[in-house]
């Protein structure tokens, strides 16, 4: 009780700072609708390529949905930064607080702003024509692994930004492994499209399987063994990172 | 009254060579204010993080109120309140908000948390400023807002590390009035770092001396300054030469403890107003010139002058040198 009460404490304080940016609000509401409108564009000729089926925005929206939650979460650890450099971290690591609310609130923050992009993305989607095959449960489906994929990402760059405390040091990491994340999966193409090596790689990547099950819900015939066992793997994943960097927080005690 | 603070043989070592602390006793009586004096790069700061338990020492114990501040850390910070000297306040949040979340996380909720912050607010003259963005507040409502932060949960004993540092005098003069009004009417324990001299005489009952991550001294001040025989004698020279400078502290009588900084002499005497024309004259007879004389009551520089064997500024300036 007491956990969850400082979790949402935590959660307000992390969205009001979101929401009191009306320039940074006004981005990432713009920014998923760019992504949909200009990737369905830019690889509308996909769908013609021998051996893909289907329509490519039915395709790439579930892929457009994940890659906003990995490219917008590996950003959260910023608040973090600030927080330790302006001192807030000390005060609240004096205190009381629940260690793992800290984690728990910023991404919780993250993870809202995320679904509400989400959102927009599939109301879009709906408007270009793409089809959700199994309604609203195959929407919430795709929501739910994004919200899943978003917390382990924005869990480890919480324990990152615990561990380096400088700006430059978490936008180079960042920078480094989301891209090669995103397209080391079936985000934007086929797996029977992809070259083996690219192939082989994705299974062991936790972008892959959010993609994975996030489509097969949304926009294929749901496959709910599929489903279960990536959401399994995230989960287990969640619960090790979310660990991680609560962890992290040790290091950084000992350290000062 | 039992001791609220109590450190033994605290040591702690940042890298591989930066002795923070080298063996630091501490004990702090309850119910006062105990002023831990010392120059930047003391340990103060060091000592407050171990006594927080934000950081760990690598050897040695502390209990705070009685309570391990490793074994049963989780107790002490419900026992403590905190002010560090980095604004801990959320600057995108207002004042209202940051003491809401603040009582929360101490588990005042409902009704009794919005008169606790109301309480606060009105104490810290926030009230109108209560619910404004707390980065558009000024330096000294920054400051007033994190000393109620530290305060929402009616801690035992309150840290405070370097509580006016930065601050302009008018708002420093505000934040003594509130500190000595804590210990009067909360009866709250204290201890506050500090590197102002003036600062530890004003607020403090007592005090310790830092130095090099040990204690050097420790009394109340008056008590610290009365250990010290006669009065204090500063000379300054016109220049920096030094020829037979030696010989003619050795001829005057009644001068002792002499220590020279740069162009200033500092030396103390039994009877300050009789010694100090005799070693005017003797130094200008050796052709010293002298461009300035002070006899004065010893000051708790002259303690740490005593006891750390260099003066407060040097001090300073030495760790400002280095870093």
């Amino acid at each position: 009780m007491i956990r969850l009460r400082h979790t949402y404490g935590m959660t307000l304080r992390y969205l009001r700072a979101i929401v009191r940016q009306p320039a940074w609000v006004a981005i990432s509401l713009v920014q998923p609708v760019i992504w949909l409108l200009l990737f369905g564009a830019l690889f509308k000729r996909v769908a013609d390529i021998p051996g893909f089926s289907g329509s490519y925005i039915e395709f790439l929206t579930p892929g457009v949905v994940v890659m906003l939650a990995v490219l917008s979460a590996g950003w959260t650890g910023m608040g973090f930064i600030e927080d330790i450099q302006r001192g807030v971290m000390d005060r609240f690591l004096v205190s009381p607080i629940w260690r793992g609310a800290l984690n728990a609130g910023s991404v919780a923050g993250t993870v809202i702003s995320i679904l509400v992009q989400s959102l927009i993305v599939v109301g879009l989607a709906v408007l270009v024509g793409a089809r959700f095959e199994n309604g609203v449960l195959g929407i919430v489906v795709l929501l739910a692994v994004a919200a899943l994929l978003a917390a382990i990402i924005g869990s480890l760059s919480n324990g990152v930004a615990v561990l380096m405390r400088e700006r430059e040091s978490l936008i180079g990491i960042v920078s480094l492994v989301t891209l090669p994340l995103v397209f080391l999966s079936t985000t934007l193409m086929q797996a029977s499209l992809l070259p083996g090596w690219v192939h082989w790689a994705s299974r062991a990547n936790p972008v892959n399987w959010a993609v994975e099950a996030g489509r097969s819900g949304a926009t294929q015939n749901a496959d709910w063994s599929l489903i279960g066992s990536r959401v399994g793997l995230l989960v287990l994943l969640l619960l090790a990172s979310a660990t991680f960097a609560t962890r992290a927080f040790r290091a950084y005690q000992r350290s000062i | 009254m039992p001791n609220a603070i109590e450190a033994r043989g605290l040591e702690k070592t940042y890298g591989r060579d930066v002795r923070a602390l080298d063996g630091l006793d501490l004990e702090v009586p309850g119910g006062t204010i105990f002023a831990l004096l010392g120059p930047n790069g003391a340990g103060k700061s060091t000592t407050v993080k171990i006594l927080t338990t934000l950081s760990r020492a690598d050897r040695g114990e502390a209990r705070v109120v009685g309570l391990d501040v490793v074994r049963e850390a989780a107790k002490v910070r419900r026992a403590i309140g905190v002010v560090g000297q980095k604004p801990g306040f959320d600057a995108e949040a207002t004042g209202r908000e940051n003491l809401e979340l603040q009582a929360e996380i101490h588990g005042i909720v409902g009704a009794s948390r919005r008169e606790r912050v109301d309480e606060l607010l009105e104490q810290f003259g926030l009230t109108e400023a209560g619910d404004r963005i707390s980065k558009t507040y000024s330096g000294g409502m920054q400051r007033r807002l994190d000393v109620a932060l530290g305060l929402v949960h009616r801690p035992q004993v309150l840290f405070l590390d370097e509580p006016t540092t930065g601050l302009d005098p008018e708002a420093r003069a505000d934040m003594w009035r509130e500190i000595e009004r804590l210990a009067r009417e909360e009866r709250v324990t204290i201890l506050l770092t500090t590197h102002y001299l003036e600062e530890a005489d004003r607020l403090a009952s007592r005090l310790a001396i830092i130095d090099r991550g040990k204690i050097v001294a420790e009394g109340g001040p008056n008590e610290l300054k009365s250990e010290l025989r006669g009065d204090s004698v500063q000379v300054e020279l016109a220049s920096d030469a030094l020829d037979g400078f030696d010989a003619v502290l050795d001829s005057v009588p009644g001068i002792f403890a002499p220590a020279r900084e740069g162009r200033f002499l500092r030396a103390r005497a039994e009877h300050g107003a009789a010694a100090l024309p005799a070693l005017v004259t003797a130094l200008e007879r050796q052709g010293i010139a002298v461009a300035s004389a002070t006899v004065s009551r010893p000051s708790l520089d002259d303690v740490y002058l005593r006891y750390a064997g260099r003066s407060f500024d040097e001090a300073d300036e030495q760790r400002k040198e280095a870093a």
